[in-house]
């Protein structure tokens, strides 16, 4: 008997793939596509140019996330073309008849946290959205990318799209994470050491007992910056952490159903003796707290490290590093540790939920946010908001001198009026620290875990939160 | 301007209509349409601001304002065009004011393919003809009919070999460029997978 040796993310491709397409792609089912207000509306648009209708209205799901401002969501927004945008999704949606959590439903938020909240989010399924951190939804053992405008269209229309099979590659992790180092600090030291190219054309499987002992939402940060990594999409293999987290939410399978499903989740991971087109193997014991110092999700060193000099680093990494020098204002060899901090922002879709603001509330406890900075904390959705608020986590936040927020994107990529002024330096707990990605053509943006962005907050500048735990 | 805009569909073979043409290397899709239409619910706008900041500082000496070339549809450009950001709102942005087809010497690659997505043709020339084209362009208006099975245009006066990638010109003859016409020839399939599919059967209850 032939031994099956096929990966989760051969068995779910495979399942979901409607037709091989002349031009050498396939056409890939896609089991629930999420939609927010920037990339749909064209879309929307676009079927109605083709007279054409959604095809499966319930298989679409849409929320509001980054447009909305985070001080005074009352409507309308102060934004004359942001309202317009919240306005059009809600009529597209009515139109089509699709369900939309909006502002004040209790479960409106940045996509990627709601979707995995109320159940949506299931293994085995394929997951599309008109956003590149789609591949958060790969945590539960899905198979979720992102996609362009056009794409949005086909999905709308046809509830499929066009592609092309991806290739897999294996990380697996040794060891467990120290303390004070998180999901945020393994994925950052992963794309360092890859690259933030290396995944084009992969999806990234993380495995290893290190990835096995994390909660869902610490996965959720490492799937999440698959694609900072240039996979378009990751994924870890459902388990029984999956399962609790599922069980019991909105859009969950209930009785019967919910035994029928564990039963075939569990056939879905991958098979002992998968064969992977790489594999790469590291030890997270190793990991350091990390955080970038450049322009690139890729140019990050552990806290103690020293940003590098030009020639230790490969030679396809020089230009960008010269530029990186030259736009963060560092030079090499200069430590990280003990950069003064303007603005502290915890949020996004990588690190806004409940146990990022958990682990940053426990830095802030008994603390106060150093007078020179600016810090405010976002949560990634109403229910987030509403779990810290009964925790009490939100007073936590406010007494140390944190400003509270609605949820939304927010300064994670600027498009409401939280900016970054000037060449503000950020310590951020979101994923792209592109140049001018926080608002300002200056900005300069360190990412970090929330734990770090926390201890940044109190000491005004980039720290070990270590020895804030530790003590 | 063309007054109603109907999107291309299915298979496309000929196009027939007035040249316009826009001088100048390395045009990029900032100039196309600036970056603040961006901020935007749908493309339907697009075509009225396309070049809206060159227009601006040319006050109506623009070719996209000259009055002869209000009905245009095949624009004639030079080396280069479309590079820049990948916004697929440029090539919206031409479509819907009217272009259904471009003639250039040399096209950025992601503008090309955003062309080929919304089912633009984009043929290329070598720098002396296109040269030649925009000239005689500028004295008397051309009307070009262009046949995509056998790449080639022709006017009163002048007849000429096109040069277009043979994928593209295959997608656009079989229509396969129009991804979602494509995917829904396919109906039957999609509804036995959406029947299929274990996981919508035990989801059903929601959703
Ligand atoms: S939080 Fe940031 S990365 Fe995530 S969806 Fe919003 S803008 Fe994109």
């Amino acid at each position: 008997m032939q031994v099956s040796q096929n990966t989760l993310f051969d068995k779910v491709w495979d399942l979901h793939k409607v037709s091989s397409l002349p031009g050498g792609s396939d056409q890939l089912f896609i089991g629930l596509h999420l939609i927010h207000e920037v990339t749909s509306p064209q879309a929307f648009g676009a079927l109605k140019d083709k007279n054409l209708k959604v095809k499966f209205p319930n298989r679409t799901v849409a929320t509001v996330d980054h447009i909305v401002p985070t001080d005074n969501q009352s409507r309308p927004f102060k934004d004359n073309l942001a309202e317009q945008m919240i306005e059009t999704l809600e009529r597209n949606c009515i139109e089509q008849k699709i369900k939309f959590f909006n502002i004040g439903s209790g479960n409106q938020g940045i996509v990627h946290v709601v979707a995995p909240e109320l159940g949506l989010t299931q293994p085995g399924m394929t997951i599309a959205c008109g956003d590149s951190h789609t591949s958060t939804h790969g945590a539960f053992g899905a198979i979720a990318f992102g996609i362009g405008t056009s794409q949005v269209r086909d999905v709308l229309a046809s509830q499929t799209i066009a592609m092309n099979k991806l290739k897999v590659r294996q990380i697996w992790c040794e060891e467990k994470l120290s303390n004070g180092v998180y999901a945020k600090d393994l994925v950052l030291h992963i794309i360092n050491r890859l690259g933030v190219k290396a995944g084009v054309g992969f999806a990234y499987e993380f495995a290893g007992p290190a990835i096995s002992a994390l909660s869902m939402e610490e996965r959720m940060t490492i799937c999440n910056m698959s694609i900072e990594g240039g996979a378009r999409c990751g994924y870890v293999n459902p388990d029984e952490t999956t399962f609790r987290y599922i069980k019991e939410r909105l859009c969950a399978p209930k009785n019967k159903n919910w035994d029928k499903a564990v039963k075939w989740w569990q056939s879905l991971k991958s098979d002992e003796n998968s064969i992977y087109d790489d594999v790469i193997k590291l030890d997270a014991s190793k990991v350091e707290p990390t955080v970038t110092w450049g322009i690139t999700p890729g140019q990050s060193i552990g806290i103690n490290q020293q940003i590098p000099h030009l020639e230790d680093l490969p030679l396809n990494d020089q230009f960008i590093a010269e530029e990186a020098y030259e736009y963060m204002g560092f030079k090499p060899g200069q430590s990280i540790k003990d950069t003064p901090i303007d603005v502290c922002f915890i949020g996004s879709c990588t690190n806004g939920r409940m146990s990022d603001l958990r682990v940053a509330a426990n830095v802030l406890r008994h603390q106060k946010v150093s007078k020179k900075v600016k810090a405010f904390v976002v949560p990634g959705s109403e229910k987030v908001a509403n779990e810290a608020k009964q925790e009490g986590i939100d007073k936590i936040f406010k007494d140390a001198g944190f400003q509270w927020r609605e949820p939304g994107c927010s300064m994670c990529l600027a498009m409401n009026s939280d900016k970054l002024i000037g060449n503000q330096v950020s310590a951020s707990s979101s994923n792209r620290n592109f140049k001018g990605r926080q608002g300002s053509p200056k900005g300069r943006t360190l990412l970090m875990s929330p734990a770090m962005v926390a201890a940044a907050a109190i000491n005004g500048k980039v720290s070990d939160v270590r020895e804030f735990i530790n003590k | 301007m063309n007054q109603e805009f109907k999107p291309p569909r299915g298979k496309i073979s000929q196009i027939k209509g007035k040249c316009i043409s826009l001088i100048g290397n390395d045009i990029d899709t900032d100039r196309i349409i600036p970056a603040r239409f961006l901020k935007c619910i749908n493309f339907d706008s697009l075509g009225e601001s396309v070049f809206e900041d060159d227009r601006e500082l040319l006050r109506g000496k623009h070719p996209f304002d000259k009055e002869e070339s209000k009905d245009a549809s095949i624009l004639i450009v030079n080396s280069n065009f479309g590079c820049g950001s990948s916004r697929e709102h440029a090539p919206q942005a031409l479509m819907r004011w009217g272009i259904k087809a471009i003639i250039g010497e040399s096209f950025a690659e992601i503008f090309y393919s955003n062309c080929i997505a919304i089912g633009i043709p984009c043929f290329t020339l070598p720098k002396n003809s296109i040269k030649d084209i925009q000239k005689y362009n500028d004295n008397k208006n051309l009307f070009l009919e262009i046949d995509i099975e056998n790449s080639f245009a022709k006017s009163k006066d002048l007849n000429f070999k096109l040069e277009i990638k043979e994928s593209s010109r295959k997608m656009f003859l079989s229509g396969e460029w129009d991804a979602t016409s494509t995917l829904l020839e396919n109906e039957k399939l999609i509804e036995n997978k959406f029947n299929d599919l274990p996981y919508l059967k035990f989801n059903s209850n929601y959703l």
